[in-house]
Order: structure tokens, then C-alpha cells, then sequence
């Protein structure tokens, strides 16, 4: 699946829903089936600032791509951070750093979610691109 | 006035939020407006909008009296001894500012201490420690207990010869109970330091005579109480705010300007520096006279949300409330707790999506975070116009949220 296919579905997945708590209830679920980040890679250089919640981002590079694992200690967090790395992770560079991320306004969580909290989403968008574009 | 016929002048209650009736939590960051204070507001800015002080036209004066007016509804709200004791500021946190950097100006020097609640907002700390490291001062903290209480047997030995001044909270922002401010005065005033009161929650909740408390300062904000947001009141005593230098100068704050120096107007009008808040000043008046009208039934009915939500937290051990409902001081409808596996961010967004609005996170005094070993917590804050249903809505869905939330 390419990058717009990811996105699409994802966007797909969210018009499903006509009930929020749904919609909640389905990134809830993400974040529980994140894959376990390993405690050592906690650290304060991964921790995203402007976030009511933590959430640490790591990025690796393998063959050309670049990989992405995240925690967070609020389940919501974790699954929008999931949703993110489900699409992102994987890429080449070029292609997460070239993404203009506005996907994620299709799927009505940004206007519905508080101020410090759309800045949370905001700080995790910018620390993905800021990973991808080193180099 | 009944409490059913007080929630229809509240036009926000009628609003729904993502289809749901809104269930608004969130008293303590701010309260809802009923029609009277709308109607004032979009009258001084409709027909009454004119420069106060300033001006002899028709509309400054008219203009100028319905300040004037506020100022003497305000003081007999809190029984101060005369108009001129009442400054208005842009809120409880430009009043808490004001006092820090005037008083401090005029009465601090470096070795000196003031004496802080560990219960305090940060609109309390930080103008307080922005004055100490100007002066070279130092803060001293009175603790609280497990349960929420200040521990006085502290106050004695904290009272010491350095000590300028002692500034408390009537009512934490995050405990929800009342502080026992009249022993505070007592003991400070008995070794002649004055002391200065956040009213932000307490005057919501209660009377307040600063001439039977023989409180030095009292501060708040005036849109916790019904009123236009960007108005605040500093109460002090005369022989207090006579001696201290104005925080900030402008015009109206003078009584002479020349380049070889000024002299300053008289009391409050030499701490309103510049124009004030004409169009929201106004709106104090209906506000207090909301407060005043509901507040024999909202004591009662605040008592039984108090003992409903309380027992409904003591019924489930994952639920850690901080500030105790069976303590020495009264407990306002106003319940901090953190659930459990349960985070407080997401049972805030949570909540938000069944219509009930409450707040998450440090609730603006993170030192009272740390003192109980926590990241941040979720706070429901209740005012008059909230019904016991609400209350039981509010509580059918914490549950569903924390389950939603379980591993």
C-alpha cells in the first residue's frame, strides 16, 4: 500500500463512524495494540513536548526507510500516535519529510480536540517530519 | 429564587455539544452567564460606550456612573468600609500581581519572608517569587496534610520577625475546601502581618465580610462569578493601599504630571492605570446580584452533590479524590481525583464526547501536584445551576469512560 492508499483507508476506517465515543473507542483500541516500546529508549531527547500527556517517538533508518515506535502514558495519545506511525513508518525520508500531513484534518480529531491537545497532535506531526528530514 | 428557574437564565445550558445536552464541569475555571450580565455587557458596548473619568459628555458620564456603580455594589458585596477600597483589575490574576509588586515594593526588603500555602494557584507562586528574586526575599510554605487541610500547628513557627506578609487561598482550586483563613488572620495580625486572601472559589461559594474577617487583601476574578470576563476585584485596607506605590502609571492614575516629577491620584484610582474594562466593569453588578439571589438554595444543594459524588468515589477504590469531604473545612462541589489505569487526559476527551465538561492536568498549581505524587489529575467543578442529575450523569459516565479505558 503507498502513502495515499494509507491515507485513504484511514480516512475510510473514520467516516464509519457516526458516533464519537466510536470514533474514540477505535483509537483506544489502536493505542492498546501498539506494539510494546522498549523502557531504555524512554528518554528525554524522544519525550514530544507541548503534550498534556508524555509521548516518546523513536526513529530508525533500515534499508533506505525509515521506522517508527512510540509510547505514550494516555491511551488516546497512544492510538493517534499509532495511527500515525501506521501510515508513516515505513516510508522513505523523502517521502514522510514531503507529506503535507493534511489528512489528518479529515478525520475531525484536530477541531475536536482541545487547544493544548491539537498542539499535541501538532508537536507529533512536526517531530515525524523533523526525523524524516535529518540528513 | 428555585434552582430550576436560575438554570433558564443561563442561555449556554441550552447549547448541545457534539447532539448531547452539555453538562457543564467546569465552574472553577469559570462559570456560565446568565442573561442579565449579557444584556449589560451588549448595552455598555451598544449605547453606553464612552471613555470613563475622562470626558464631560452625555456618554462618559453615563459611562463613568455605571463603573462607579459597580464599585459600590462590589464593596457592599464584601462589606468593605468605603468605595475607595475597591480596585479593579483585568481579573484575580492582574489583582494577585498588583498586590505582590505594590505591597512588595513598598514593604520588602531582601531577607524578608511572605508565607505561601502549599495549596496555592500559580497566580499566588509566581508573582510572589517574581517580587522575592527582585528584592532578594524568601518564600516560606505552610504544608498540607494527606487529606487536604493546611497543617496550622505549623503557623506558629512560620510567623517569624521576617515575615511581611501572609498570603492563602480561601479555597484551593484543586482541594475545594475551606481554608480555616479567620485562625490565619488571628495569629498573623496578633505579631502585626497582614494577611492577603485569593478569593478566586471562595467567593463563589460563600459570604465574605472583610471587615468581620479583618482580612488585610482580598482578590478575585470576576468571571467566576457570573461576570464579563477581563474584570477582577483587589480589596484592601485603606491604610494599607495608601502606602504603596502604583504597580503600573498611565493616564487617570495621577493627580499631576510635570518632567521634574508626579504625583499620584488618590485611592483605587492610582492602581487603575489606563482605561479599564468600561463595557465588562458594569456586568458586576447583575453578577452579584445572581449570587446573592440563589445563594440560600445552592448551599443546600451544593451540600447533596458534595455527599453524592463523594460516596459514589469512596465506592470505588481505583478513585483517589484529594481534598476530603469529612474534614474541619466545608467542601465546595468541587472534586480533584485521579482514577486508577485510568489516565486523566483521556478521561477528560472521553467525557467531552458524552457532553460533560470537566478539566485535566495540573489545574494551574503543580507544586500541589508533586506534594501528592501526581502527574496531573481530573477535576469536576459544580455551580448553582447544576442539578443532582447531572451529578449522577456525570458519575454513569466516568465509569463508562474508565472502562473504555481498561487493559
Amino acid at each position: 500500500m503507498n502513502l495515499q492508499e494509507a491515507k485513504a483507508e484511514v480516512i475510510e476506517t473514520f467516516s464509519m463512524f457516526d458516533d464519537w465515543l466510536d470514533k474514540y473507542e477505535y483509537i483506544i483500541e489502536l493505542g492498546k495494540n501498539l506494539p510494546e516500546f522498549p523502557e531504555e529508549l524512554k528518554t528525554e531527547d524522544r519525550l514530544i513536548k507541548g503534550c498534556q500527556s508524555r509521548v516518546w517517538l523513536d526513529a530508525r533508518r533500515e534499508d533506505g526507510k525509515i521506522i517508527f515506535s512510540a509510547d505514550s502514558d494516555a491511551l488516546i495519545t497512544k492510538g493517534i500516535i499509532s495511527l500515525l506511525i501506521g501510515v508513516y513508518s515505513g516510508r522513505t525520508p523523502s517521502e514522510v519529510a514531503g507529506d503535507d500531513f493534511a489528512f489528518i484534518e479529515r478525520l475531525g480529531l484536530r477541531e475536536n480536540l482541545s487547544p493544548t491537545r491539537a498542539n499535541g497532535l501538532a508537536s507529533m506531526i512536526q517531530t515525524i517530519k523533523k526525523l524524516s528530514s535529518n540528513e | 429564587m428555585k434552582l430550576e428557574d436560575f438554570r433558564k437564565e443561563f442561555p449556554q445550558l441550552e447549547q448541545k455539544v457534539y447532539g448531547k445536552p452539555l453538562v457543564y464541569l467546569d465552574n472553577a475555571a469559570s462559570s456560565l452567564r446568565p442573561r442579565s450580565v449579557i444584556e449589560k455587557w451588549r448595552e455598555m458596548s451598544e449605547i453606553k460606550n464612552a471613555n470613563i473619568y475622562r470626558a464631560n459628555h452625555f456618554t462618559a458620564v453615563q459611562a463613568t456612573s455605571e463603573v462607579e456603580s459597580a464599585r459600590e455594589t462590589v464593596r457592599a458585596f464584601l462589606n468593605a468600609a468605603e468605595p475607595g477600597e475597591i480596585i479593579f483589575t483585568s481579573g484575580d490574576t492582574a489583582a494577585l500581581n498588583l498586590l505582590a509588586s505594590s505591597f512588595g515594593e513598598s514593604f520588602i526588603k531582601e531577607g524578608d519572608e511572605v508565607l505561601l500555602s502549599e495549596a496555592e494557584h500559580h497566580s499566588v507562586i509566581v508573582p510572589w517569587q517574581m517580587l522575592c528574586q527582585r528584592k532578594g526575599a524568601v518564600i516560606r510554605v505552610l504544608p498540607v496534610d494527606d487529606r487536604g487541610e493546611l497543617v496550622l500547628d505549623k503557623l506558629p513557627e512560620l510567623l517569624g520577625e521576617r515575615t511581611k506578609i501572609v498570603c492563602v487561598t480561601h479555597v484551593s482550586n484543586v482541594l475545594g475546601i475551606f481554608n480555616p483563613i479567620e485562625e490565619i488572620i488571628r495569629q498573623a495580625h496578633s505579631r502585626g502581618i497582614p494577611v492577603a486572601i485569593d478569593g478566586a472559589q471562595g467567593i463563589v461559594h460563600s459570604e465574605v465580610d472583610v471587615q468581620a474577617l479583618d482580612c488585610d487583601f482580598y482578590a478575585f476574578s470576576g468571571h467566576k462569578i457570573y461576570a464579563a470576563p477581563g474584570t477582577g476585584v483587589l480589596y484592601g485596607k485603606r491604610r494599607w493601599l495608601e502606602k504603596m506605590v502604583p504597580w503600573q502609571g498611565g493616564g487617570e492614575m495621577i493627580s499631576s504630571v510635570k518632567w521634574s516629577g508626579t504625583t499620584y491620584a488618590d485611592i483605587p484610582f492610582r492602581f487603575e492605570a489606563g482605561t479599564p474594562n468600561f463595557a465588562g466593569i458594569p456586568t458586576l453588578v447583575p453578577a452579584v446580584g445572581t449570587a446573592l439571589e440563589v445563594r440560600k438554595e445552592s448551599r443546600f444543594q451544593e451540600d447533596r452533590i458534595v455527599e453524592y459524588v463523594s460516596s459514589a468515589f469512596r465506592e470505588d477504590r481505583r478513585i483517589r479524590m484529594f481534598g476530603a469531604a469529612d474534614g474541619n473545612g466545608r467542601k465546595i462541589p468541587l472534586f480533584s481525583f485521579t482514577v486508577e489505569g485510568a489516565h486523566h487526559e483521556d478521561l477528560s476527551i472521553l467525557l467531552d464526547k458524552m457532553g460533560i465538561a470537566v478539566r485535566s492536568g495540573q489545574l494551574c498549581a503543580e507544586p500541589l501536584m508533586d506534594r501528592y505524587g501526581v502527574t496531573g489529575m481530573l477535576r469536576a467543578s459544580f455551580g448553582a445551576y447544576n442539578t443532582l442529575q447531572e451529578a449522577e450523569y456525570f458519575i454513569k459516565g466516568l465509569q463508562r469512560a474508565v472502562k473504555m479505558l481498561e487493559q
